[in-house]
């Protein structure tokens, strides 16, 4: 088992690597460099040297990618170039920003899914299920930024309850932050929850026909019994994976969402950085998104490996 | 003895079509359950048995409802019950023994606690005494070390060893009335003979009343005292289980008992014209009309009643059963078939060949090669003569599916060659054959549900190897379907159907019909009958046949029936572990003496007759892996004499008859131990 972790801790690292050399020979190929963006028109003579310079730009490209990558497992993911900012104080906000507006989703969102994903499975094709498979299938068909548009014409424009964009001050408290966030929230958990909703139900619907339901029934096990005991952990199990891909999209920015509600968050960083050509960051978001989405999908494995005695003995016996 | 415990009146059950009309599955069945008493419900698929058989738990699969009558249990109708009520009586009074033990434990929870589960729901006793119950149930199913077992998961055991389990389950509540479900469909012959033995014992034991349904008129005979024949929704016969079997007097009972390939005949079972007709198409007559021989205008019309025969003490729904009384005596027949074995030409030989899955480590991918010392399969010599139908038969994980996938090129062999016409040797790789090879070697699966693209017509299933192997198109493609179509005997009509509007039975002829378009000189055949009916089996068996003594193709015919490897076969190869353990002429394999694993397999199989017991010399363990060196069968062999079979390959030894037996005892030892 622990072999096994390690096994996975390693491919997860060696899959971390090779992004980085693919986002780092990316930068590379693309034609100018951080001193050709930065001095724009000026970009000749002297301070063009000075710069190359005092980026460190003259030297090979291997020397510069060991020199990043030792930086980055330090920590450090050196300059920003528009701000000439530590990209680490660039980062720092955005990163807790995606956090707090990913875990209130995941926190309301994934609970909600789970339940509303069993309730319409255990009532299939009665009026519990219809109503709320019907929502569900609206909220995922209907593009986020027009929900998201909206949500803000409603609550905010006419009825007033809640600021339409979000202005966080840098120093903003928790629950300053909360009012702030409830409206992308909302946005976000309709499409996530409708997804996750739809999942849990087809995947319960399955295991309450398989023969050992039905054995249960027929052994006198009383009806919720045997959904706790019988239906939901094998129901669950493979929902566990879907979690995991939208929590990690989540963590990745939301971009629309992040977009329309003025959201600084990681989503809205990499397609400023981008469109600024300030590749340190996008490169350091690379391996943050990289690092992100890996250690998520390691987790999960983990999760269902453990729960899942038929996968665990089958490990052990390799 | 006599207290009735439950009784089914009247009882219709069905679902509503499309068009709004109600449809029924099972049509006015009454029966009555005695304590003590193992009713055996027998049918062919959709007959309605399964259907019954949950009824009298009050239990109707989800699409399906009661139309009219009641499920009697002990004065109480189990239909109109709610749901709290059915929870007391379900597991406490009447428990289920289901057919596919392996799906029906749940997955998630250990062993221990679904035997848990039921003593806390349906007895007063306290924890430890529920412990203790737990490995006491563990033991009385024979399981080995019922202490450990308990903390296991149902994936951690063996297909018979989950049956046993659900058999502890089921007895956990003390029920007075069994339910089984075809507990013993899809295990093995020699686990299913232990898990039936098994069961008649427990019935002795605790005087627990046995409803077993099956298709299996084997396995019927084995443990029931009344048997209860249905077809089409209907109960055609009823009666004790001796004179059902013995002096079938409903015509549908007498053609199926005459469909069932047996061991002590040899040539094929006689064939059932048509199928069961599908629910609601029956709207006059008798439901067997179109499929019975002693029919007249009469049951064209007319609806026979269940008509009780005191002096038989049975019950049949047949017009002219009087002129099965007492002309029974003719059920032990068989078609003879031609054997052509004049012409002694080798068309396929197999030599030496090994066959591994172990999975390729880094450095023998990059030699491509395989290194396992301990193959799945392993030094197997098989010469095939043109025209003959040679089977292999073993257990599940005898290897015998493997051999054939090589032999396909489906598979790459380890070791050995595989030699087509005049010693020409055929890549183990399907892309290095040529198309000739390819057309020669034809398989059919077993089953032809998932071996027939659902999206395909007849007519394009059947065009695909005319296109490919001999180009052809336009009128000259079609008539060759329609000829392909006769052949199987099926009408031109077919062309334009889909698989799913197809029987299985039909289905199958058309796979059939495929792999002769190819004009094959050998064809594969992995199990091609498993997954039918026995009246449909027999049909495709003598097709099979008649096709061979036609066209003169070559069979390779793979099998864990005995019965039916006996019927068609020439030559029958016997496999245990992927080595073989016994080859020759079929009449002489099946004789003493023979290989020890042939004595245990044929001690095992279950006979249509309640006078043939099965013969359990061997535990019906599973061993995951053949043993490293010695005699393969060294694990479970009961005449094991001692180092040397675990230590040396046995030698071949030839009886006098040409079968070849690899053991270390010598053949006539062999012969004067097995008299």
């Amino acid at each position: 088992m622990l072999l096994l972790i390690l096994k996975r801790i390693g491919l997860g690292l060696i899959t971390l690597f090779i992004v980085s050399l693919i986002t780092f020979v990316g930068v590379e190929v693309l034609p100018g460099d951080a001193c050709t963006t930065y001095l724009e028109r000026e970009a000749y003579g002297a301070a063009l040297d000075a710069c190359i310079k005092r980026l460190g730009l003259d030297v090979p490209a291997y020397e510069r990618y060991l020199d990043w990558a030792s930086n980055v497992i330090r920590g450090d993911f050196g300059y920003s170039l528009s701000g000439e900012m530590p990209i680490n104080e660039v980062l720092g906000p955005r990163v807790k920003n995606s956090l707090v507006l990913a875990s209130v989703s995941i926190l309301i969102g994934i609970p909600l899914a789970i339940v509303l994903g069993i309730i319409t499975a255990l009532w299939r094709d009665k009026l519990p299920d219809i109503m709320i498979s019907t929502i569900t299938i609206f909220s995922m068909t209907i593009p986020e930024f027009i929900s998201a548009t909206l949500l803000i014409l409603i609550v905010a424009i006419w009825l007033g309850w809640l600021p339409g964009i979000v202005i966080i001050p840098s120093d903003a408290t928790f629950y300053e932050l909360l009012s702030n966030i409830i409206l992308p929230v909302v946005a976000i958990s309709m499409i996530m929850t409708a997804h996750m909703a739809r999942m849990v139900r087809s995947s319960v619907i399955q295991v309450m026909a398989s023969d050992y339901v039905q054995m249960a029934i027929l052994k006198g096990v009383p009806y919720w019994k045997m959904v706790f005991k019988h239906v939901l952990p094998n129901a669950l199990l493979p929902a566990i994976n879907v979690v995991a891909l939208t929590i990690a999209w989540l963590l990745g920015g939301v971009v629309v969402t992040e977009v329309v509600f003025n959201y600084p968050g990681l989503g809205r960083l990499v397609i400023e950085s981008i469109s600024n050509r300030d590749l340190p960051v996008v490169q350091a978001l690379a391996i943050i998104l990289a690092s992100i989405y890996v250690g998520i999908n390691l987790i999960a494995d983990l999760m269902t490996l453990m729960l899942n005695p038929r996968l665990k003995s089958l490990q052990i016996r390799k | 003895m006599n207290e009735i415990i439950e009784s089914v009146k009247n009882l219709s059950i069905g679902f509503s079509s499309q068009k709004g009309k109600q449809i029924s599955i099972l049509r006015n069945v009454s029966t009555n359950i005695k304590k003590g008493e193992t009713v055996g419900i027998v049918g062919e698929s959709g007959s309605g048995k399964s259907t019954l058989a949950l009824a009298m738990m009050g239990y109707i699969k989800q699409g399906l409802f009661p139309l009219k009558g009641e499920c009697l249990f002990k004065s109480e109708d189990l239909l109109k019950m709610s749901s709290r009520q059915l929870e007391k009586i379900r597991g406490r009074k009447i428990a289920m023994i289901p057919q596919n033990a392996g799906q029906a434990l749940t997955p998630n929870l250990k062993i221990g606690y679904q035997i848990d589960e039921a003593l806390r729901l349906h007895t007063d006793l306290k924890k430890t005494e529920r412990d203790k119950k737990i490995s006491e149930l563990l033991n009385k199913v024979r399981l080995p070390s019922p202490e450990t077992m308990a903390f296991r998961y149902p994936h951690e055991l063996s297909g018979g060893q989950q049956q046993r389990v659900a058999v502890a389950m089921a007895l956990a509540g003390k029920p007075d009335l069994l339910l089984l479900d075809e507990p013993t469909t899809g295990l093995d012959v020699t686990t299913q003979a232990h898990v039936l033995e098994l069961l008649r014992f427990i019935a002795k034991d605790t005087g627990t009343s046995m409803i077993y349904v099956s298709h299996d008129l084997g396995a019927i005979a084995q443990v029931s005292d009344r048997i209860v024949v249905m077809y089409a929704g209907e109960i055609v016969l009823e009666g004790p289980a001796r004179k059902i079997l013995k002096e079938p007097i409903h015509p549908y009972t007498y053609g199926l008992l005459k469909s069932i390939p047996k061991l002590s005949l040899d040539g094929l079972p006689a064939s059932m014209p048509g199928s069961q007709p599908q629910p609601g198409s029956i709207n006059e007559g008798c439901s067997f009309y179109d499929r019975c021989n002693l029919a007249t205008d009469h049951c064209k019309k007319n609806s026979p009643d269940l008509e009780h025969i005191k002096e038989l003490d049975t019950k049949v729904r047949c017009f002219n059963h009087k002129e099965l009384i007492n002309k029974n005596n003719n059920l032990q027949t068989s078609i003879t078939k031609k054997s052509n074995n004049s012409e002694a030409i080798e068309v396929l030989k197999l030599k030496d060949v090994s066959i591994s899955y172990a999975k390729q480590k880094f450095f023998d991918q990059l030699l491509n090669k395989i290194s396992d010392q301990n193959p799945t399969v392993k030094d197997i010599n098989i010469d095939i003569k043109k025209g003959e139908t040679i089977a292999l038969v073993g257990e599940s994980g005898s290897g015998k599916s493997t051999i054939l996938k090589s032999i396909a090129g489906l598979l790459k062999t380890k070791d050995g060659q595989i030699k087509f016409e005049n010693d020409r040797i055929l890549s183990s790789d399907l892309k290095m054959r040529n198309p000739n090879d390819l057309r020669a070697i034809q398989l059919i699966f077993q089953n032809p549900d998932e071996s027939l693209n659902p999206n395909h017509t007849v007519e394009q299933i059947l065009s695909q190897p005319l296109k490919l192997y001999f180009n052809l198109s336009g009128e000259e493609l079609k008539k060759n379907i329609i000829d392909l179509l006769k052949k199987v005997r099926l009408g031109k009509f077919y062309m334009s159907r889909y698989p799913r509007q197809l029987s299985g039975g039909e289905k199958q002829r058309v796979a059939v019909a495929r792999a002769f378009a190819a004009k094959p000189d050998i064809i594969l055949c992995d199990e091609v009958t498993s997954a039918l009916d026995v009246s449909v089996q027999a049909a495709v068996l003598n097709l099979l046949q008649q096709l061979k003594e036609d066209l003169g193709t070559t069979y390779v015919f793979v099998s864990h029936d005995l019965a039916v490897v006996r019927a068609i076969s020439d030559r029958v190869a016997v496999l245990y572990q992927g080595r073989l353990c016994e080859i020759g002429p079929s009449q002489n394999v099946y004789k003493f003496p023979s290989h020890p694993y042939t004595e245990v397999l044929l001690g095992a199989v279950l006979e249509p007759d309640p006078d043939i017991k099965p013969k359990l010399v061997a535990e019906d363990i599973v061993e995951e892996k053949p043993p490293e060196k010695g005699c393969s069968f060294q694990g479970r062999c009961p005449r094991k004499i001692g180092d040397i079979c675990n230590s040396e390959v046995p030698p071949w030894q030839i009886g006098e008859n040409g079968n070849a037996i690899r053991c270390h005892i010598n053949i006539e030892e062999l012969a004067s131990l097995q008299q």
